[in-house]
């Protein structure tokens, strides 16, 4: 099908499409448009985002309900009785209150940074060695790194936090960052191998002509065409790290100077239960940080979706 | 395109470090404030000689992992102030709600903490079996048996070695009601099964409400209020040696008493003329959260919920929960005046190290200085809501009635104190089959029936 070699850009964020000629791509824009835009199709699309979107409404409304109304009364009842309190995030975002939130989203921070970069370094060169370099075993070793996606993370959790406890980190931030990065890697590497392959091999190959080393071809060629892949990783983890309950608590334990948001939100309906109204509001406040990433990088993630999918 | 990108990206760094710096003053300013207000309610006038006995330790740190979490956490760090400004230790304090699957996690891997609460003295055999438990030092030992009742040290030792030293403790024999209702109907509080039973059938017959309320979901331990309920009836129709050996398997779980115990459960449960006040008819106990059951008494549509001293939590902030007041308990009672079974739980502080600090910090944990300073505590800071069986624990501390009314019952030497049957059960059917065909029952399924899966899930 390719007659000739698409110039480097075409996989780099300007966009891919510009295959053809510019007039073709309007011609094409316009009818793929127009095929698409059905007013039954769009009244579909709008019912179901109403549809989905309306269990999350009712918790941001529960959220600024009064803890009595809430015992008591389904969200929906403020339509006929409005009755609204900053009570709840006054608790949970309190300076002084044992239930606060706040001190614990540092240690998210802390957790994630390391957690989604160090799995990209590491993956982004072990993709590339998998990808463009010969050695004796590559494809078995990379079909080995594939497998342990497999791997449930569950029935290592005895063994790692065993082996934690013997070198004396368990507890500790870097037992967090250690397990999230082992068990982001394998589909890291996938990923970043798959998208790698396709950048088409004139391209390294000329660039060898030029004299660039293996060093020079990684940071000069690879890592600008990687980007979006690179992103909807860094999207993919960074969602999953935060959102993480069963590693940070296994291996870092629920002690106040390493436990990330998401155990104090677990515990913050407090021993047995009586505190859930606060649920609605800890949980808005624990959504900011992945939600603002997520909006800011959501035009990397779609494309990167595509990253490493086959094309044609 | 590439602009508003990099604006973007700038909003996301910019808020993550406004949120950091947040989190950080919290850190920084909360510790030393919470220090000081903690050090004046419980440090004020520590009397170090007291202390002396345990040495100096200064520099050790001693870790106690649990599953209180906050709010009723803090009266415990305070609890411990004295201790740690006597003899220099640190005690630090880590707890989260996953207690009960993560210290078994723990112990397996040999990632264990210096001291558990455990609440269970099933999960303590668990923990046993796995090697790692220190046996509980002579000064506890000595402690346990000048203030318990030497039934408290039975549940806390396994194969006949005392491990683990109890700590709080919860009556389960209660049922809340509406002093007010009460008294605008006439209700009496009933003094024996007859009359409660009578009391139910009046207040049906009224027509004002429903006599009863009930939830049992309780997300993946959903139905445990009722094995709550069958206990407290085993223990009324068999008695305490009875339930003693039903507790333990001697007979089995279907067998004649645990059969008319729970039909008698039924006929207040399963009986569409008693239940369920302000939710509806019997299907909706199952799916009732057991945080919610007991609320509406406070609206008058329904009169009786029996749940344990720990529900007082529960009713919204600003209730009166007093003998005159919104809502108060009365003893679950016996079938006549002549006995009075106690239905109850606790937590047991157990070791996995026989490091000196950790056996001292055991040590002043079970005495009667620990137990009145962490009452005082709970009833600064938490408005109450914590008891303890220990003998040396002065009722003036408690601050809330219904505190008062369960340490009484706790402490009254006519109480046959019986802890929680199904925390002691294998794990396979106290915290699996029981919950489930306990929950299966209330849908529909027969006593029969469900005692005999019971019996079939015993190991």
């Amino acid at each position: 099908m390719t007659t000739t070699p698409p110039p480097p850009q075409v996989v780099g964020p300007a966009g891919a499409g510009a295959r053809t000629g510019s007039g073709d791509v309007a011609a094409t824009l316009r009818a793929t448009k127009k095929r698409l835009t059905s007013p039954w199709a769009t009244f579909a699309a709008v019912v179901l985002a109403v549809l989905w979107t309306i269990p999350t409404f009712g918790l941001l409304v529960t959220s600024f309900r009064p803890a009595a109304d809430i015992n008591a009364t389904g969200w929906w009842t403020v339509l006929t009785s409005p009755n609204f309190t900053l009570e709840n995030y006054q608790t949970v975002m309190a300076v002084d209150s044992s239930q606060s939130l706040l001190p614990f989203i540092i240690n998210s921070v802390v957790i994630t940074i390391p957690s989604v970069v160090l799995p990209i370094f590491l993956a982004t060169l072990a993709a590339y060695s998998f990808a463009w370099m010969q050695f004796r075993g590559r494809d078995a070793l990379f079909v080995a790194v594939f497998a342990l996606q497999v791997v449930p993370i569950q029935v290592t959790l005895i063994p790692l936090l065993s082996l934690y406890a013997d070198i004396g980190v368990a507890g500790t931030f870097w037992a967090v960052w250690i397990s999230h990065t082992m068990f982001g890697l394998p589909l890291a590497v996938f990923l970043l191998h798959n998208f790698m392959r396709e950048i088409p091999g004139e391209l390294i190959e000329a660039a060898r002509v030029d004299g660039a080393g293996h060093v020079t071809v990684f940071f000069r060629l690879m890592l600008p065409l990687l980007k979006p892949a690179l992103a909807a990783f860094g999207i993919y983890q960074f969602l999953w790290v935060w959102n993480d309950l069963l590693v940070a608590l296994t291996f870092a334990g629920s002690s106040n100077q390493v436990a990330p948001m998401t155990v104090a939100l677990f515990n913050l309906t407090g021993t047995r239960g009586s505190q859930w109204f606060l649920l609605s509001a800890g949980a808005f406040v624990s959504i900011i940080v992945p939600a603002l990433v997520f909006l800011s990088l959501q035009r990397y993630f779609v494309r990167g979706l595509l990253a490493g999918s086959v094309k044609g | 395109m590439r602009h508003i990108n990099r604006r973007a990206g700038a909003l996301v760094a910019g808020t993550v470090a406004a949120l950091a710096l947040a989190a950080c003053s919290t850190g920084e300013g909360g510790t030393p404030g919470g220090t000081g207000t903690s050090g004046g309610a419980a440090g004020g006038s520590v009397d170090c000689a007291d202390y002396k006995q345990y040495g100096d330790l200064s520099g050790k740190t001693i870790t106690v992992y649990a599953g209180i979490v906050a709010p009723e956490d803090t009266p415990y760090i305070t609890s411990f102030k004295p201790f740690e400004e006597c003899t220099g230790a640190k005690v630090d304090y880590q707890a989260d709600k996953q207690f009960e699957q993560q210290i078994l996690v723990r112990a397996q891997a040999g990632n264990t903490p210096d001291i558990a609460i455990v609440p269970q003295p099933g999960l303590l055999a668990q923990l046993v079996a796995t090697g790692t438990v220190v046996a509980a030092p002579d000064g506890v030992a000595k402690n346990v048996d000048e203030f318990w009742d030497p039934s408290w040290k039975e549940l806390g030792s396994i194969d006949g070695t005392f491990y683990a030293a109890p700590s709080g403790a919860s009556v389960k024999s209660l049922v809340w009601y509406s002093p007010k209702q009460f008294e605008d109907n006439g209700y009496e509080v009933p003094t024996t099964l007859d009359e409660l039973k009578t009391l139910t059938e009046k207040i049906a017959s009224d027509g004002n409400n429903k006599p009863w309320c009930a939830g049992i979901a309780s997300g993946e331990a959903t139905g445990w209020p009722l094995t709550d309920w069958m206990e407290d009836f085993v223990l009324r129709v068999g008695g305490g040696d009875v339930y003693d050996q039903w507790v333990k398997h001697e007979i089995a779980f279907n067998s004649e008493v645990p059969t008319e115990a729970l039909d008698m459960v039924g006929e207040y449960l399963k009986d569409p003329a008693n239940v369920n006040g302000g939710f509806g008819d019997v299907s909706t106990i199952a799916t009732t959260a057991f945080q919610d059951g007991g609320l509406p008494i406070l609206q008058n549509q329904c009169s009786l919920h029996r749940q344990a001293s720990f529900y007082a939590a529960n009713f919204p902030e600003g209730t009166n929960i007093a003998e005159d007041g919104d809502v108060f308990a009365f003893y679950l009672p016996a079938k006549d005046a002549s006995t009075k079974p106690v239905l109850g739980a606790g937590e047991f502080v157990t070791a996995f190290s026989d490091r000196p600090e950790v056996q001292a910090l055991l040590e002043f944990w079970s005495t009667d200085t620990w137990a009145n300073l962490k009452a005082k505590a709970s009833a600064d800071e938490t408005n109450g809501g914590w008891i303890s069986a220990n003998k040396g624990l002065d009722t003036a501390n408690l601050v809330n009635p219904i505190d008062k009314l369960s340490a009484e019952i706790l402490l009254d030497p006519a109480s046959e104190f019986r802890f929680d049957g199904s925390d002691q059960m294998p794990a396979a059917v106290g915290n699996g089959a029981f919950w489930r065909e306990a929950t299966a029952w209330i849908t529909g399924q027969s006593t029969t029936e469900t005692l005999d899966k019971i019996e079939a899930a015993w190991p």
